[in-house]
């Protein structure tokens, strides 16, 4: 056994992990976070995205024990007392999601995404979502969310949130 | 899924990762990005009873020119080689492959020495280390030895890299002159693993003439490979749309892919020829 120590959403934990746990398993079975999901278990859903030291990653196919020291960022640390982080806004205005299984991990995605380059072009964010698979939406409504959020993050008029259909 | 159980240890210096090696002998595997090796363990195709993560040994990430080549630390990420000035501005092969390598959460561990000690001719970086005449420097208990890419796949899953060693940088020359470089690879899904891809590297001099050509090749062999004949049509010619075709023609008969879910045997050839013609194109005109 290994122990761990790591912040999770500003919050430090510890807990005593055999090397072969994933880091996803530590988060949603010791820590009980369950808004991180695991989808295909095989590195190709992104359901399992968060951030780790600001970088997204894909929660099960790195050890826990590889989490040590590290700064993670999970959907549970998005929203604030003040309110919805911005993804957040723009995915629930823009209608981003139906079952809601792929959208913690792109949200967090798409942090980064905007992080990195906050005023992206469509392929641009087309591109950065490459390693997310929504079985639901049909990816249109959560390309306009980020959109969105990118115009709110940088204080321009925000796009329009009426539903488009294709 | 869960791995087989195993020992881990996160050394912070090659010597500590070298003693840990020497320890635990040929079962112990190192971990550097994780992204090819924990899927394997997931799956159990493979199960080492120990992991050295050299994620925490500092100076094996660096992309820098010097003495002549451009240098990249094993460690370096896919993301890294994304975001370097010098790599965007004279080696767009690598902005071209990166692209095309998996997703941006897999491009923010894969490494670039994994990519290559991985040994997986489905990989993207061999092909384009070979186009780009790669040497990697290989370092051990005893020193460090230097190993011409052309001498580094062996096999199935299998390198120059001996027990006990870690691969610590690749050296690429600098590029000169007119030097212009393009990848590109034929995949089923954005994220996949390429069907067929070829890596071009051209250098042509003040007259037009090619004086130096490297093409390597994704997926279509057992092992990473360099379409030789092609290279030696290319060099010492103009370049013409005839000796194009004719490296093309070359590089689609002397690879060697097999029939899978991606394609048969046919049309990865074709593919091949195909994409040889279009990055070489593409390759001259970043020359220019
Ligand atoms: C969903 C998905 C899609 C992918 N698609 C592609 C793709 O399209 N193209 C592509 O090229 N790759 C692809 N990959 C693989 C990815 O790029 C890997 O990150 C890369 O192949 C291995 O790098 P790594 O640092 O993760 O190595 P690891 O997984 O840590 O290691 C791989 C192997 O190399 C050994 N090793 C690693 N570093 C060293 C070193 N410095 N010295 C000696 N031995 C070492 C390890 O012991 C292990 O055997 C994909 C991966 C995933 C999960
Ligand atoms: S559960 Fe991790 S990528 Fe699908
Ligand atoms: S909303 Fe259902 S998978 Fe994306």
């Amino acid at each position: 056994m290994k122990t761990v120590t790591l912040k999770i959403n500003g919050t430090e934990h510890t807990a005593e992990v055999s090397p072969r746990t994933l880091l996803v398993h530590l988060i949603r079975e010791n820590f009980s976070m369950t808004g991180t999901h695991i989808g295909c278990d095989t590195s190709s859903c992104g359901a399992c995205t968060i951030l780790i030291n600001g970088r997204s990653a894909k929660s099960c196919t790195i050890l826990a024990v590889q989490a040590d020291g590290k700064e993670i960022t999970t959907v549970e640390g998005l929203a604030t007392a003040e309110g919805l982080h911005p993804i957040q806004e723009g995915f629930h205005l823009n209608h981003a999601l139906h079952c809601g299984f792929c959208t913690a991990g792109v949200m967090m995605r798409a942090v980064e995404l905007l992080e990195k380059n906050p005023n992206p072009t469509e392929e641009e964010i087309r591109w950065g979502i490459s390693g997310n698979l929504c079985r639901c939406t049909g990816y249109n409504n959560i390309v306009k969310a980020i959109q969105w959020t990118s115009a709110k993050l940088q204080g321009k008029e925000l796009p329009s949130t009426e539903p488009v259909f294709v | 899924m869960i791995a087989e159980d195993f020992k881990y240890d996160a050394p912070v210096s090659l010597a500590d990762a070298f003693a840990l090696l020497h320890q635990y002998g040929d079962d112990a595997k190192i971990l550097a990005g994780g992204h090819s090796l924990i899927p394997m363990m997931k799956l159990r195709f493979a199960a080492p009873t120990h992991l050295i993560d050299i994620n925490n040994i500092p100076g094996l990430s660096y992309i820098k020119e010097e003495d002549g080549f451009l240098k990249i630390g094993a460690m370096s990420r896919e993301v890294d080689l994304e975001e370097s000035e010098i790599i965007t501005s004279k080696y767009q092969i690598f902005t071209d492959a990166s692209k095309l390598i998996a997703d941006p959460q897999v491009r923010n561990f894969g490494t670039i020495g994994g990519n290559l000690a991985h040994g997986d001719a489905a990989n993207d970086h061999p092909a384009v280390m070979m186009a780009l005449d790669a040497e990697v420097e290989i370092s051990g208990q005893d020193g460090k030895r230097t190993v011409s890419i052309n001498d580094f796949f062996h096999g199935f899953y299998t390198t120059a890299i001996q027990h006990g060693e870690i691969l610590t940088e690749i050296r690429i020359p600098v590029a000169s002159g007119n030097f212009g470089s393009a990848y590109h690879k034929a995949e089923r899904k954005v994220g996949d693993y390429a069907t067929a891809g070829v890596a071009a590297v051209v250098q042509i001099d003040d007259n037009g003439v090619c004086t130096k050509a490297g093409i390597g090749l994704t997926n279509v062999n057992a092992t990473p490979m360099r379409a030789e004949r092609s290279e030696a049509a290319l060099v010492g010619s103009m370049l013409s749309e005839t000796d194009i075709a004719k490296a093309a023609q070359y590089a689609s008969e002397d690879c060697n892919p097999s029939t899978d879910l991606r394609g048969d045997i046919d049309y990865k050839r074709h593919l091949v020829g195909v994409i040889t013609k279009r990055m070489l194109n593409r390759a001259i005109q970043r020359a220019k």
